[in-house]
């Protein structure tokens, strides 16, 4: 992938119009009288790691160093190597080493990334309903310690796990610097462990899985000498999962032309609630869109 | 000449105020019915009806608690005068509590040489906007007029020990650091169950109705674009307070949003959006709404009234009922909201009225109540 082009000021075959400009530039302000050659740079230039530049001729001369992320200049003795160090080559991208003395000459070339140290890594969504079909998606980025994304291709390895059951693992190859996956929620409710890991490097991520709308909800009742108490079954799920504590199930009595109403939040998988009429009434439950069975009491 | 224009000009002046007081009640509005907001020292004794009902809202108004409660004939040995001023400056933080008296209107209903009957319409100022009240004076002729008062002292509240061991939701910072991924936490998911645009003599209405479909509890807004047939949008609005912006999970709320002075004809779509937000919420205290009931009021008003049971133990401040009314197909035809004025206090419960159009009022086969609560205690 690594690659290099030079470019002299009388061959004119500068890539780029900026690139010709600057080159330009210098060769008019280039004050001695000493010729520079052709550059030549490594075939593999990978981020952190220091490099030489061979020269040819003598006397002294400028060198430019333009990167992603910073432009650097220094005086050279031309015959010598010009050792360009590790801190200049961090981040990963086209760079341009500009050499000037009596005439200029400029080479690009191409930083890889390193070796992939971290993963970024995330995952959504932070809550899914059980029994859900590609309802959990993770997408993970390989960095190098530089924070180069690293977009050759590595297998990133990711693992879920939920409660006691046995980890299920997917290993995926990187595109363009990006692994994913899609997977079904699980069966019951709690948290899901999704990792995701390339050699040392991994990241943990937490998924609850929680209960989906109620199932089969179901009230019982009776009169009291305050009124009516009426109370669900225990709150589940179709998965028989129970139905997470402060879901709100609506009672409603409903007997002549007057009703009532109550919005009673389950505690401890049950929702109950007290209710006032005299008269023979039906009451129903609701939570959500979900509707609960009828119960008909008589008058008091 | 000199002495005898000024002295006729204060003369004049006198006359003028002199007969502006006292024809006051009777000067403004439509015939047989009174305004009032007297001035300072300067009400009328009770030699009528209207004189005595309208001295003593101007002594309410004013908060002159004492001559107030000496236009009182009391019907109940019980009620104290200090019973008469919580009566009308509200208790325990209630919305009355912070509501002056502005206006009011009385229309005689009948008279005798020895009783009267008296309405008047209560134009309250409060936080939430202006609050109407109609009540009915029953007013007694003795030496003078006097307004009945057959109302009773608030029921004292037992002391008593209520376990509560409601529901709440923190939330809690990850501690995580700043690694990309690693502290999100979703918006609860929330759905428009239904939408109905109508058009009303006041512009256009968008009403419905909103779920939580999440498990943990969400802060719900709905705005509502209206949008012409350009595809130009006329107007934006919010739900603002005609929704339960605190939804619990599965729990449903109606919401209403209005577009004052604009026409449905003009409207070719509407683009709903509904925000929600992850916030740490109770599920204490939980409100009953009992005996609900659709009923034609003494004005000709179709009124949904009922009784809020506040079943825990805590005091809400100001309770907010928001009701949504269906037709025979169950879609929701209008959504109608109001405050009770009165704190709702632990095991107690008090009266709530809600108005709908009386010419939607034939359509209502069906009707759902949801209470809101402010309270001044953090929850």
């Amino acid at each position: 992938m690594s690659s290099s082009t030079n470019t002299v000021c009388k061959s004119h075959n500068a890539r780029s119009s900026w690139l010709a400009a600057l080159v330009g530039a210098l060769c008019l302000v280039a004050a001695s009288d000493a010729q520079v050659g052709e550059l030549r740079v490594p075939s593999r230039v990978v981020a952190g790691t220091s490099i030489s530049i061979p020269t040819t001729g003598s006397g002294t001369g400028t060198f430019y160093l333009v990167g992603p992320s910073a432009a650097t200049r220094r005086d050279v003795d031309l015959g010598q190597q010009i050792s360009v160090p590790s801190e200049d080559l961090r981040s990963a991208g086209r760079y341009v080493g500009i050499l000037c003395a009596d005439t200029c000459g400029s080479v690009e070339f191409f930083v890889m990334p390193a070796k992939p140290v971290s993963l970024t890594f995330l995952v959504h969504p932070s809550r899914a309903p059980v029994g859900q079909n590609d309802v959990i998606s993770g997408v993970a980025l390989p960095f190098d310690e530089f924070r180069n994304q690293v977009v050759a291709p590595v297998t990133v390895n990711f693992q879920l796990t939920a409660g006691s059951s046995s980890p299920m693992s997917h290993s995926v190859s990187s595109q363009n610097g990006i692994a994913w996956f899609r997977a079904n929620s699980g069966k019951s409710a709690g948290a899901l462990q999704v990792v995701a890991s390339l050699r040392d490097a991994s990241a943990r991520r937490i998924v609850q899985q929680v209960a989906s709308d109620p199932c089969n909800l179901r009230i019982k009742g009776q009169r009291t000498a305050k009124g009516i108490m009426v109370e669900t079954e225990p709150v589940r799920d179709c998965a028989g999962n129970p139905v997470p504590d402060g879901t709100v199930v609506t009672f409603t009595a409903k007997g002549g032309k007057e009703a009532s109403t109550v919005d009673a939040p389950i505690k401890q998988g049950i929702a109950r609630a007290h209710m006032t009429a005299a008269g023979p009434v039906s009451i129903s439950a609701a939570s959500g869109v979900v509707m609960g069975n009828e119960l008909h009491l008589g008058a008091q | 000449m000199k002495i005898a224009l000024p002295i006729i000009i204060v003369a004049m002046t006198i006359l003028l105020l002199f007969a502006g007081l006292t024809e006051a009640g009777r000067s403004i509005g439509t015939v047989g019915i009174a305004s009032g907001s007297a001035l300072p020292g300067l009400t009328d004794s009770g030699a009528t009806p209207e004189q005595a009902l309208g001295s003593f809202l101007s002594d309410v108004q004013r908060r002159n608690w004492g001559p107030a409660f000496s236009r009182v004939e009391k019907t109940n040995d019980a009620m104290n005068e200090q019973g008469f001023i919580q009566e009308w400056i509200g208790s325990n933080g209630g919305l009355r509590s912070f509501s002056n008296l502005e206006t009011y209107e009385m229309r005689p209903l009948h008279a005798t040489d020895s009783e009267a009957q008296m309405r008047v319409r209560l134009h309250w100022a409060t936080p939430v906007g202006p609050v109407d009240d109609v009540r009915d004076f029953h007013l007694v002729h003795r030496d003078k007029w006097k307004v009945v008062w057959d109302e009773g002292p608030a029921p004292n509240l037992p002391s008593q020990v209520i376990s509560v061991n409601y529901l709440r939701w923190d939330l809690v910072t990850g501690t995580a650091g700043e690694e990309w991924g690693s502290r999100n936490v979703d918006a609860p998911h929330v759905r428009i169950t239904s939408m109905n645009a109508v058009d009303t003599a006041e512009g256009t209405v968008v009403m419905g109705e909103v779920v939580n479909e999440d498990t943990i509890p969400a802060f719900v807004n709905v705005n509502a674009t209206l949008v012409d047939a350009s595809g130009s949008a006329i107007d934006e609005e919010s739900s603002f307070d005609k929704i339960l912006h605190v939804l619990l999970p599965k729990q449903v709320s109606p919401y209403r949003v209005d577009f004052p002075h604009v026409g449905l004809s003009k409207v070719k779509n509407v683009r709903m959006d509904v925000k929600a937000t992850l916030v740490p919420a109770s599920s204490d205290p939980v409100i009953g709404a009992m005996n609900q009931k659709l009923e034609t009021d003494a004005q000709g008003r179709a009124v949904l009234h009922g009784d809020l049971l506040n079943q825990s133990g805590r005091t809400v401040n100001i309770p907010h009922v928001i009701a949504s009314f269906y037709d025979n197909s169950g879609k929701v035809v209008w959504v109608s909201d109001g405050y009770v004025e009165s704190a709702l206090l632990p095991q107690a419960s008090e009266p709530f009225a809600v108005e709908i159009p009386k010419s939607l009022a034939g359509k209502v086969q069906n009707f759902h109540v949801v209470v809101n609560q402010y309270s001044l205690q953090k929850s």
